[in-house]
């Protein structure tokens, strides 16, 4: 087994997969408000991430274990698939934010303490390194379900890096 | 001698429903749960479910529990006993013995039976595992979870699959920190998306590891973890991790001690993790009075729990001649 492969299965996205895919770089880098990336590699009955998105940007299942496959062009980065999906895999990534050198991205977050409006907190990777700060913009708790939206401005060079946010 | 129509053994996703589906064809139903509160597996649950959303996927498991509850609750012909215990099963004449509490004991004759029994956690054999601190994932979440108790600072999870991964994120949730997770297979046996939330807050999972020692005196200090070959034996370097927890997640077996007793026919089953009744379509067992549901019949998840609940609840109704609603 190669190390890569060894990574991936312990749960560390390693490269693009059916199901891990990253939107068009030339409509991501105009879209307004971001494109949503979703992480769900393996083919598992679930499909909160489709029901759930208000623009069909989440294409119809044609089986319940499929990985979700995303129509971007519809996507409007409201991020409610990022408060819905059960295994917290959805992400919305705003290139448009701020100056050139910065993104927002809208993640999942499910830990106390939750952090306020302006705060700086560690980003992380995917093996939970911390690679950045980043700052609070927003927390939302768009389903009422305790799982909250935080929307956080992070370097644009990592946004294919952070993953969840620390807050120390 | 109390009596009843239908008599649903375990008070989980897979026995609500049988309750609520016999008593809505006019049965009377009596549940008996041991634990102190209805709700099985499920009031553990503060994960989101999985699915689709017809079976409530993105609801999180306690929230299906109460609205189970909520929906029995609109029948007046469900008694229910919460810490209380069936005990026993006599074949002779059908009688089932109950204890509740601590010392009231009695006896009920049911027409039909459901057993909806759920299932038993397993653990693995290595020195010292009788230490405090040895913990079924069952036990810690309940701790967690039920009674809001921290079970520990620093954890060592044993097992990959979902329940390993997903209490592993709950603990991280209530403030313990995991020191990392042992898997013997060469990839994670729950879902890769499990994997990957507590991987991104720092969670390391040691593929191919096992625990081989527990370390302390009195209780918990520390764990050795190790390498393991094709063959599942340890090899190579050992490792000590400095923990007070050590959690089991190994996998579950059938709750099926009062289907033998009623001379049920048994089957080994390796799919459904041990033996399992013998049933029909219906969920019925081979004998005619006795029907099984849910982790009981075999280890899946609580939205097969409720299916299968609901198809024994129907069918007993119908053999009792209540088979259609008014
Ligand atoms: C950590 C974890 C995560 C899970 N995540 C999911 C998920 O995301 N999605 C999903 O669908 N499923 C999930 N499950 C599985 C799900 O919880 C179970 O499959 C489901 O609860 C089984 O339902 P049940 O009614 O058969 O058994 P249980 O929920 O185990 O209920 C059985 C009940 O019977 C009682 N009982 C047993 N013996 C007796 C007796 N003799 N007398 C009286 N009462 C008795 C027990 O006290 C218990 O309350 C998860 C399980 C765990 C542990
Ligand atoms: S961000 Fe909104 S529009 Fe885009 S996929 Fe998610 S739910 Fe659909
Ligand atoms: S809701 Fe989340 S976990 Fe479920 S299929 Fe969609 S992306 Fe995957």
């Amino acid at each position: 087994m190669t190390d890569k492969q060894k990574l991936f299965n312990s749960g560390i996205l390693t490269e693009e997969r059916p199901g891990a895919v990253s939107p068009p770089r030339d409509l991501w880098e105009n879209k307004k408000n971001g494109l949503v990336i979703i992480e769900c590699p393996q083919r598992i009955p679930c499909n909160p991430c489709h029901t759930s998105c208000p623009t069909g940007a989440v294409v119809p299942f044609d089986d319940i274990n499929d990985q979700p496959q995303i129509d971007y062009s519809k996507c409007t980065g409201c991020a409610r698939c990022v408060a819905v999906c059960p295994g917290l895999a959805c992400f919305v990534v705003d290139l448009t934010w701020g100056d050139e050198s910065r993104a927002l991205m809208k993640l999942p977050y499910e830990m106390l303490p939750s952090p306020e409006e302006g705060r700086q907190v560690d980003c992380l990777n995917r093996e939970g390194n911390v690679v950045a700060k980043g700052t609070i913009v927003r927390v939302t708790e768009p389903m009422h379900d305790k799982t909250k939206v935080v929307q956080v401005e992070v370097p644009k060079d990592l946004v294919m890096d952070i993953r969840a946010i620390k807050v120390v | 001698m109390r009596e009843t129509d239908v008599m649903v053994i375990g008070g989980g996703p897979a026995g609500l429903s049988a309750a609520a589906e016999a008593a809505s064809f006019g049965c009377d139903v009596t549940l008996v749960e041991s634990d102190l509160a209805l709700g099985g597996q499920l009031i553990k649950q503060t994960h989101k479910f999985f699915g689709s959303k017809d079976e409530r996927a993105g609801t999180r498991g306690f929230k299906i529990s109460e609205l189970l509850l909520e929906e029995l609750s609109g029948y007046g012909n469900v008694k229910t006993y919460t810490n209380c215990t069936a005990t026993g099963y006599y074949p002779e004449d059908g009688v089932v013995t109950c204890v509740r509490a601590e010392d009231e004991y009695f006896k009920i004759k049911p027409k039909k039976i459901v057993m909806a029994t759920g299932a038993q956690e397993r653990l693995i054999p290595f020195p010292n595992n009788h230490l405090p601190g040895v913990y079924g994932a069952g036990a810690v979440q309940t701790l967690m979870n039920v009674y809001g108790v921290k079970p520990g600072d620093k954890v060592l999870m044993v097992g990959a699959g979902n329940i390993g991964l997903i209490v592993s994120y709950q603990l991280i949730q209530a403030g313990v920190q995991v020191a990392g997770i042992v898997e013997a297979m060469d990839k994670v046996g729950g879902y890769w998306v499990h994997a990957a939330k507590v991987r991104r807050l720092g969670v390391p999972i040691y593929l191919r590891h096992t625990i081989v020692e527990a370390i302390g005196e009195q209780y918990v200090t520390g764990a050795v973890i190790q390498e393991i070959d094709e063959r599942f034996q340890p090899q190579g370097e050992r490792k000590s991790l400095d923990v007070d927890i050590i959690c089991m997640a190994v996998g579950l077996s059938p709750t099926c001690e009062l289907l033998w007793q009623a001379g049920c026919e048994m089957v080994f089953v390796p799919e459904l993790c041990g033996y399992v009744a013998q049933r029909d379509r219906n969920m019925r067992t081979s004998h005619k009075d006795i029907w099984v549901a849910g982790d009981a019949a075999g280890i899946e998840e609580a939205s097969s729990a409720m299916v299968e609940g609901r198809i024994a609840g129907v069918s007993t109704a119908r053999a009792l001649g209540r088979g259609t609603h008014e």
